[in-house]
């Protein structure tokens, strides 16, 4: 035994974790998230291919029928194709979580005397990566099928910081899911039967004023739209609307309910 | 606050702890006094209730009822204090498939406050320790089981713990690797470490612990050192098949009278005798040949778990 181990513990034994440990402990987890994504890198799939198939398919199918040209079509279809893929990439985070703690090596992570929000915070932070990914390749997509936002870059970069951000906040309910539910695979059943009705029952592809009189009404109560709209008007017209502070508002409802449930559950688990 | 100089006495002192999974009592009261800087065995077969047992004490499970204290700190009400004076190896690998072996115990180093180059100082300095220095860098999806396990035990000593739980550390090892990990075992407590390790194997708990607590259903059935475990169900048996079956009271009479053997049936023309030494065997068969009786086969066996139990609890396992 070279490097003597030793009986006494090298740890301080005093019970108390501060935030300081608390931080440190998080940028970890998000570290051995990184790590995770770097050995599968198969797990980004979903962000690098979604974006890229569904704007192509939109774009030739509705582009004609919608706005009457590919061109009219895509000012619309890109903030509505960010937002869907966005919220999607946010999906994963449930997912993910779920398997990670049917995993043996949750057990050590709840033996250690570490902090014990650390791993779900850390794969929270580690999203923000699929998210950027998602957000540069649905902006690069559009770009090449000749997508031209009138307001600029800088316009295109705050959209995307704010889709990223909702993005992070959507998160927390599929987390939620994710620690009451048993199995990876009904999470992602039940997340995508909450994901689809939010993302299409919205004004991300069709113009709200085209259906019926019930819909519009869920439409324009939908946070997605919100989202949708306040994208298109930083990224088409550079400005900061009503609904740009009516996504915030709604965003901050959601993690003001889902992250103290999600945390409370997840304790209670580990 | 007690200094951690003063971890002696008793590493672990449990009393009547229970857990029941709906309606299946998987732990049922049990007691356990374990001393600092020992080996102790907790012996049994699956789903007796060792893997619960292990999960309570180190705090990954709340008791239904039951105290439990690691060195003096309430497991149930100081747990944070007791996760830094413990380190666990379950027994499904708890180490991450995903990552490489450094990576994995670089992560759990630097959760456990190390700096970074403390930290990688730390896992090179283990993987050498384990033998583990050629595959430090391969994903432990290309690991076998014993190469897995050896990560295992290195990732729970990082912190160098007074308290290491093990939870069936050779179960699904050859016989080589398993050899392998009992030296490790042993070196391990040379240094002062305590160790309560499961196994649902008795030469494995003969081989490594000082003390055994025997449990079944929940509950301890026998604790006591492993020789006189050992005594008290025979060290080894003679399998004494008959070729009469009519002779076989006699038999057992014979050898109760003349070597204070007791002898049982295990099936119509069949007897078991334990013995206290191998030698006894040579006088059973003696008596018996003096008696007239004709045998048509012998076997000596080891006691199994299968025999302790049958003699502890007077059913099988």
């Amino acid at each position: 035994m070279t490097t003597a181990t030793l009986p006494i513990s090298t740890l301080p034994v005093n019970g108390k974790i501060g935030l300081r440990q608390t931080i440190r402990n998080t940028l970890t987890m998000a570290y051995r998230a990184l790590l995770k994504i770097k050995h599968t890198p198969d797990q980004l799939v979903d962000v690098l291919l979604q974006p890229i198939l569904f704007t192509l398919m939109f774009t030739f199918i509705f582009g004609g029928a919608i706005s009457g040209s590919i061109e009219n079509y895509l000012p619309l279809l890109i903030p509505g194709i960010l937002v869907q893929t966005i919220v999607s990439a946010s999906l994963t985070t449930g997912v993910q979580l779920r398997e990670d703690m049917e995993k043996g090596v949750f057990n050590r992570f709840k033996s250690l005397p570490m902090a014990r929000i650390a791993p779900l915070a850390g794969a929270l932070i580690t999203d923000f990566v699929r998210y950027g990914i998602a957000t540069s390749i649905t902006f690069a997509m559009g770009f090449l099928l000749g997508y031209r936002p009138e307001a600029g870059a800088l316009w295109v970069i705050a959209a995307g910081l704010l889709a990223m951000l909702s993005a992070w906040c959507v998160s927390w309910i599929f987390a939620f899911l994710g620690m009451i539910m048993r199995t990876a695979q009904s999470v992602q059943g039940v997340s995508f039967l909450i994901l689809m009705p939010l993302t299409f029952m919205s004004n991300a592809f069709v113009p709200v004023e085209t259906m019926p009189g019930f819909m519009q009404t869920i439409v324009r109560f939908n946070p997605v739209s919100h989202l949708v709209t306040a994208i298109r008007d930083m990224t088409n017209t550079g400005q900061i609307g009503p609904d740009f502070w009516l996504t915030l508002a709604g965003m901050a409802v959601i993690v003001l309910i889902f992250a103290p449930l999600t945390v409370n559950v997840y304790k209670r688990q580990a | 606050m007690k200094d951690s100089n003063q971890l002696d006495g008793l590493a672990i002192e449990a009393n009547g702890l229970v857990k029941t999974f709906k309606d299946n009592k998987a732990v049922d009261g049990i007691d356990l006094r374990v001393e600092a800087g020992t080996i102790y065995g907790i012996l049994g077969p699956n789903g007796a209730g060792k893997t619960t047992t292990i999960n309570m004490l180190a705090t990954l499970m709340k008791p239904d009822a039951g105290e439990a204290k690691i060195f003096g700190y309430d497991v149930f009400k100081q747990p944070q204090i007791v996760r830094s004076l413990i380190g666990v190896t379950g027994q499904y690998a708890s180490v991450d498939e995903n990552l490489t072996a450094t990576e994995n115990l670089v992560i759990f180093a630097r959760l456990l406050g190390l700096s970074r180059s403390a930290a990688k100082a730390k896992a090179a300095d283990l993987l050498e320790e384990f033998g583990l220095t050629e595959a430090a860098s391969r994903p432990l999806a290309k690991f076998s089981g014993g190469m897995r396990r050896r990560l295992d035990l290195a990732a729970s000593l990082i912190a160098q713990p007074p308290l290491i739980f093990l939870d069936e550390p050779t179960t699904g090892l050859d016989p080589r690797t398993r050899n392998q990990m009992w030296a490790t075992i042993r070196r391990m407590v040379k240094t002062g470490s305590t160790i309560l390790l499961t196994t649902q194997y008795l030469d494995e708990a003969d081989q490594l612990a000082d003390r055994i607590a025997v449990i079944d259903h929940g509950r301890v059935v026998a604790e006591d050192t492993p020789d006189n475990l050992k005594i008290s169900i025979g060290k080894e048996s003679l399998m004494i098949k008959l070729k009469n079956k009519d002779e076989a009271s006699v038999a057992i009479r014979v050898m109760k009278e003349f070597l204070g053997i007791t002898a049982r049936m295990i099936a119509d023309d069949s007897i078991n005798a334990p013995l206290e030494t191998p030698d006894q065997a040579a006088d059973v068969l003696t008596n018996l040949r003096a008696k007239s009786i004709s045998i048509v086969e012998i076997n000596l066996q080891k006691p199994t778990l299968d025999e302790v139990f049958l003699t502890l609890t007077g059913e099988a396992a």
